[in-house]
């Protein structure tokens, strides 16, 4: 008797889900819908503290119907509670890590699995926390979820459930109908919708678009081609997967192609000699990003200041020999970041922008018309205030205790200013309207000091190591945040200036920078900072650069 | 108000006989408790059996009607000793709890049972929470059964065979005059199914019989001479009464015993008998309707073992394989006792060819089956799953198809807009600004998800309410710091209040003890707790925490109410971490669970905005502009719906910030910024629906103000900037 290998056997199903998702309901659902169309139906979960955000696993199995022999031991079908890794019919999956769990767990399996995914992310706890970007690879998990499926159903149903006003479980729940995995008609699971009684509307409609994203294939994972030039093979992971990213990405290569052509579309009226310049003096692959820079510094300062930026960056192309521009592109990336630093006046001033409430508005889901009101959370500290005012009267006040108490004072609570109001534009115009002093102000002198240190110390490296000078300015990356975690960066910064010194001239010199900059952006204490750069000191110094 | 509502649920419980009744394995277990008569039922909630307690809240109108007495118990303990109401009368009593940490808390109640033994039948529902998903200590229920000889049941995950279960266990109990242990495992609990439905019965004598003709039994009390004579009444009178009962009703199974292999067999608990069903149909040797071609014995009844059974079952075979879920191998060991001393030659496997510990999963079990099969009877498992392939094989469903290194851990946190979570930030920033770092004593409950990233705080858990004993000795005159202590208003009154409050004031410990008020038990699911808020028909609430703590001694006690208000709370700490007074400092930190208030306010907001009344929707977002991607924000947060984007710069390339659709707008996010001095990229906004007439006067005369402020602004951008091509 071999019963079960001759497909007397349940419909297996797994929902891998995050606890508040709604898997509960998903799950109910389908036994519902099971034991509309006759089958013996049951369904588990594990629950309790699982429920808070955690990952958990639902399962429903399901036995088709009809009366027991007499001779039975049981007179109904024993059904197991725990999914068994590689004997599950259909894995539906929440998100795409969660894909990547049912797989690695032996859930999802090529022989025999429909595995219905949703493609957005909802990163984990680690990948939040890096101060870089500490996001796992997307693509390695597309690829998985194409590899260990028979059948992949992907989509972002995340997004299709908010389309409809839904939650995701309705949208899944679609896909499993649309997907032909179940031999059951889709009007019992809008029967079963029905039936549970709750948004049913909402639900039925981001079931809908569920059904007919079944329909769809799949994204394709990008075949791995090796990016950067340098001998440090840089992965450009995270490869965009979602539709507003790839458009981003096509729009980005439109730009590359224009900035070679016709760079002075690229730039408003008053930025046309700098966009010649761009155009006659630097090379092609660089000059799209130094005409997002030029535009960035006039906004920030005023056209003196690109020129004043276009000067430094040709500093760097005077010195270019790499055939994608690499150094001069990371110059045009790294010098504009840099001489528009977050000063009180620019914050002022991206506040105030009009696209900028346009984006908040777009976030809220506010109709057209609707009212809505716009409160910041500020905490100028005396540093920051001191730093906007002229260098003398900078000074003074970031000597003077008194100055530090009474600002102290007014702001240890932090201050709540209203944008859409009379009071709060005004004060936020007001403060942008510093701009024309900016230059006298003690921050300026402070930056303008340290960029040209900063590429000062990149061209020097540069007949030496190309690639060690390319990550020298890539190092501008640490540079972030504000108040403490400016401070930090800042110190770290330093420390990776000091180690890219003494690494002129050895032969693993770029890689070990850029190895030393993740470290930097690990995390915030700057701890593993310390043991990176402790490693390197004790390690036996390899021979140097041919 | 519990988080889950069974009040529709409920209804299925006036089932009559003959009806066909489906539902949760829970529900169905309140039902068998009404149709056995039970006169009283208690407990006290908890993963995997808080929605017994939710559902008989719920069901108080049914419970009145059958004059059933029910009480939410205090604390396990309570709940145990509560069936000593079964001791001097034939009451039918019920009490649940999770196990094993609530067996723990109630075994001096249940040993004294036990001793003194119980007239009408005492059944204790334990939860098992073993296993996948379990959140305490890996224990088994099945030695408190053992120490304190109660006898446990452990039906196999069947809703009928649960609720046939609570009923035999009922009569088992009062058959052989011991509390009976029901053993329901994680997934019984939220087992769904069906069975056929009994009338429910009124209690033939109700509580208000038993208070009314008091009677007592001097033989029953546990103190000597009675005690010693409780111990010979267990061996001589009770365990031979309970294996009658069990052998005459045939509680356990014996399946499959003409099959073709019954040189062999194979011995399960009954909760772990689908699991070897489902293992023995993947090896070929069974089916879906369980018809084993190799002979099993299914223990219904883990404890007592019924000797006799054992031997006859193993007569004439050559190999038994026993599945034993857990450790150590009690039944293993007692199996030897019995099969030695009566000389068997039987070769009993279990152990050997099973995992040791841990939860046994289809795929354990099938590979120990298989194992066993393998070596006795080759040809009785035809049947070759995939799962039993070396993971080197590329059929095998544990053939790497995904890197490793990007499916991270996803541990459980706190929700989207908890008040918790400000006030670990604020902790975190008393630490800061006082440059030193404490020891923390963590508990049970929500709050012990702050020993996970993002705020890394807590050091030990020591049970329920223990977060302020388990700091106890870290209490030193001469340190330069005190140690701080964190318990949940859960925790709080299920004891803390005596072992942690009372003892810390007693010993003039100089601790800082947190207590998370959210006015809920909220990790078990959101039950009332004396300190609740919510007006409650059944229960007395709103009895403060600090009042509490004032009256068994604490000096020095503040009440935030408002633990959104982060800043307060800092400074509050760093008072509470600095003052020169003596003895515990008690900070109770109150905000309502989240999960509860929403689930409260969504229907009133979403009514009154259909109303045409002012409803102002609030939301916190992260300016891409401002943010410099440092994710600060995250590390003193952590909250769900704070998260990572793509940055839209295309000249910056590490993500930004950004606040999630699920946001509730509690304002953490803003109060984050200020308290932590982080960035002004936060900003909340509030979305007005129905506005009112000054509310338009009002956006009229801002929008002409802002217009020609911002125009000069814009007119100058647009000298240097040019719309996105596309």
């Amino acid at each position: 008797m071999s019963s079960w290998n001759e497909g007397r056997r349940p419909i297996t199903i797994a929902i891998l889900a995050m606890g508040g998702e709604g898997g509960g309901v998903l799950a109910d659902w389908i036994v519902d819908v099971g034991e509309r169309s006759g089958y013996y139906a049951q369904n588990t979960s594990v629950a309790g503290v699982a429920q808070r955000t955690g990952a958990t696993v639902y399962y429903v199995e399901m036995y088709p119907g009809g009366e027991p022999h007499e001779a039975d031991v049981r007179r109904e079908p024993v059904l197991s509670l725990f999914p068994t890794p590689g004997e599950v019919d259909v894995v539906i999956a929440s998100e795409l890590m969660e894909a990547g769990r049912a797989i690695q767990r032996g859930f999802s399996t090529p022989d025999r699995t429909t595995l219905i995914a949703s493609t957005n992310r909802v990163y984990s706890m680690d990948e939040k926390l890096a101060l870089g970007d500490g996001r796992v690879d997307s693509n390695t998990l597309l690829e998985a979820a194409h590899a260990g499926a028979r059948k992949f159903i992907g989509a972002d149903f995340m997004q299709l459930a908010l389309d409809a006003h839904s939650v995701i479980s309705a949208a899944l729940f679609g896909a499993l109908a649309g997907s032909g995995a179940l031999p059951f008609a889709r009007e019992t699971f809008e029967e079963a919708i029905r039936a549970a009684g709750k948004g049913v509307d909402a639900s039925l409609a981001a079931f809908a678009l569920g059904v007919e994203a079944a329909q769809r294939p799949a994204p394709e994972p990008i075949a791995a081609t090796p990016a950067g030039s340098g001998p440090v093979p840089i992965t450009i992971g995270k490869r965009p997967i979602d539709p507003a990213e790839e458009a981003a990405a096509v729009a980005e290569r439109r730009r590359v192609e224009v900035a070679a052509t016709d760079p002075a579309s690229l730039v408003g009226p008053r930025l046309q000699a700098q966009a010649a310049r761009i155009a006659a003096d630097f090379p092609a692959p660089a000059r799209s990003m130094l005409l997002h820079g030029a535009v960035r510094t006039a906004v920030f300062q005023n056209p003196a200041y690109s020129d004043r930026y276009l000067d430094r960056v040709a500093r760097l192309a005077a010195v270019e020999s790499g055939d994608t521009a690499r150094l001069t592109t990371e110059a045009a990336r790294h010098v504009a970041l840099w001489m528009c630093y977050q000063d009180t006046i620019q914050v002022a001033q991206q506040k105030i922008r009009r696209r900028r409430i346009e984006g908040v508005r777009a976030e809220a889901k506010a109709a057209p018309g609707q009212l809505m009101n716009v409160r910041e959370y500020l905490h100028p500290q005396v540093e920051e205030i001191a730093d906007t005012l002229p260098t003398p009267l900078g000074r003074w006040v970031a000597r003077s205790a008194w100055f530090g108490r009474v600002v102290g004072r007014l702001t240890r609570n932090g201050i709540v200013v209203n944008t859409t109001g009379i009071i709060g534009f005004t004060l936020l115009w007001a403060m942008a309207m510093f701009r024309p002093i900016r230059p006298r102000s003690l921050r300026f002198g402070r930056e303008q000091t340290a960029i040209d240190q900063w590429l000062g110390q990149a061209l020097a490296a540069a007949p030496i190591d190309y690639d060690l000078a390319c990550e020298i300015v890539e190092c501008q990356r640490v540079l972030k945040g504000y108040g403490e975690t400016h401070h930090h960066s800042v110190e770290s910064f330093t420390r990776l200036m000091t180690a890219a010194d003494s690494l002129v001239g050895r032969a693993d010199a770029a890689g070990t920078l850029a190895g030393l900059r993740s470290a930097a952006l690990a995390d915030e204490d700057g701890v593993a900072l310390e043991q990176a750069l402790l490693a390197i000191s004790t390690a036996p110094e390899p021979a140097p650069a041919a | 108000m519990a988080e889950r509502s069974f009040a529709h649920e409920v209804k299925k419980l006036r089932m009559g006989e003959g009806s066909r009744f489906s539902g949760e394995g829970i529900l169905a277990v309140t039902k068998a408790l009404l149709q056995s008569g039970v006169a009283y039922v208690g407990g006290y909630q908890g993963a995997p059996i808080s929605h017994l307690m939710d559902v008989l809240g719920d069901a108080h109108e049914i419970l009145d009607e059958l004059d059933v007495y029910f009480e939410n118990s205090a604390s396990e303990a309570t709940a145990a000793a509560m069936l000593a109401a079964s001791v001097n009368y034939p009451l039918r009593g019920a009490i649940t709890f999770k196990s094993t940490v609530g067996t723990n808390v109630a075994s001096d109640a249940l040993a004294n049972l036990a001793s003194g033994g119980v007239r009408g039948g005492a059944l204790i529902i334990v939860g098992e929470d073993y296993g996948e998903g379990s959140s305490i200590m890996q224990e088994r229920s099945h030695a408190f059964a053992m120490k304190s000889q109660m006898w446990l049941l452990d039906p196999r995950p069947n809703i009928e065979a649960i609720v046939n279960a609570v009923e035999a266990g009922f009569e088992l109990s009062e058959a052989s005059n011991t509390p009976v242990m029901l053993q329901l495992r994680l997934r019984s609990c939220h087992l769904y199914g069906s069975f056929t439905a009994k009338d429910n019965v009124r209690p033939p004598m109700t509580v208000k019989d038993a208070v009314e003709n008091p009677s007592r039994q001097l033989d029953r009390i546990v103190l000597p001479p009675a005690s010693f004579l409780h111990e010979k009444e267990k061996l001589e009178d009770r365990w031979p009464a309970a294996v009658d009962y069990i052998r005459s009703r045939g509680l356990n199974e014996v399946l499959g015993a003409d099959g073709p292999n019954d040189d062999i067999g194979i011995i399960v608990q009954g909760g772990v008998y689908n699991t070897l069903n489902r293992a023995m149909e993947l090896l070929g040797c069974s089916d879906a309707f369980g018809n084993t071609q190799v002979p099993t014995y299914v223990m219904n009844v883990t404890y007592p073992v019924v000797d006799s059974e054992i031997l006859e079952f193993c007569e004439g075979k050559r190999a038994v394989l026993l599945v034993e879920e857990g450790q150590p191998d009690y039944i293993e060991q007692n199996l030897n006792a019995i099969l030695r001393r009566a000389g068997s030659s039987v070769a009993l496997h279990g152990k050997d060819l099973l995992p040791v510990g841990g939860e046994y999963t289809a795929a354990a079990v099938t590979k120990g089956v298989h194992a066993f099969l393998s070596k006795y009877a080759p040809g009785a498992a035809p049947g070759s799953p995939t799962l039993l392939l070396p993971q080197s094989d590329p059929a095998s469903p544990f053939a790497p198809r995904v890197d490793a290194s990007v499916v991270r851990t996803r541990p459980p946190g706190l929700c989207t807009g908890c008040p918790e979570r400000p006030i670990f930030s604020a902790l975190k920033l008393a630490e800061k600004e006082t440059g030193k770092k404490h020891h923390v004593s963590a508990d049970i409950g929500c709050h012990l998800f702050a020993i996970n990233e993002p705020f890394n705080l807590g050091a030990t858990t020591m049970g329920y309410g223990l977060g302020s004993a388990g700091a106890a000795a870290l209490n030193s005159k001469d340190a330069d710091r005190r140690t701080v202590a964190v318990m949940g208003d859960g925790g709080f009154w299920h004891n803390g209040l005596t072992s942690g409050v009372g003892n810390a004031v007693f010993n003039q410990s100089d601790q800082l003890l947190l207590v998370v008020d959210n006015a809920y038990s909220a990790a078990t699911g959101g039950q009332d707790v004396l300190s609740s808020k919510a007006d409650n028909v059944l229960r007395s609430t709103k009895h403060p925490i600090e009042k509490a703590v004032r009256g068994v001694g604490v000096t020095w006690a503040r009440t935030v109410s408002d633990t959104y208000q982060i800043g307060r709370l800092r400074d509050l700490f760093v008072k509470a971490l600095t003052t020169r007074t003596e003895g515990p400092k008690v900070v109770v930190a109150q905000s309502e669970c989240m999960l509860n208030k929403q689930r409260r306010e969504k229907p009133v907001r979403a009514k009154a905005m259909k109303e045409g009344k002012r409803v102002v929707k609030e939301r916190f977002g992260v300016d891409a502009d401002t943010c410099t991607g440092d994710h600060a924000c995250i590390r003193v947060s952590g909250c769900p719906s704070l998260s990572i984007k793509t940055n839209p710069d295309p000249m910056r390339t590490d993500p930004v910030a950004t606040v999630l659709d699920s946001c509730v707008g509690c304002g953490v996010c803003g109060a984050n910024a200020h308290a932590a001095s982080l960035c002004p990229s936060f900003y909340r906004s509030d979305l007005v629906y129905n506005p009112t007439r000054r509310d338009k006067v009002l956006a009229a005369l801002r929008g002409g103000w802002i217009g020609l402020l911002s125009g000069g602004v814009e007119r100058r951008a647009a000298r240097y900037e040019v719309l996105e091509v596309n």
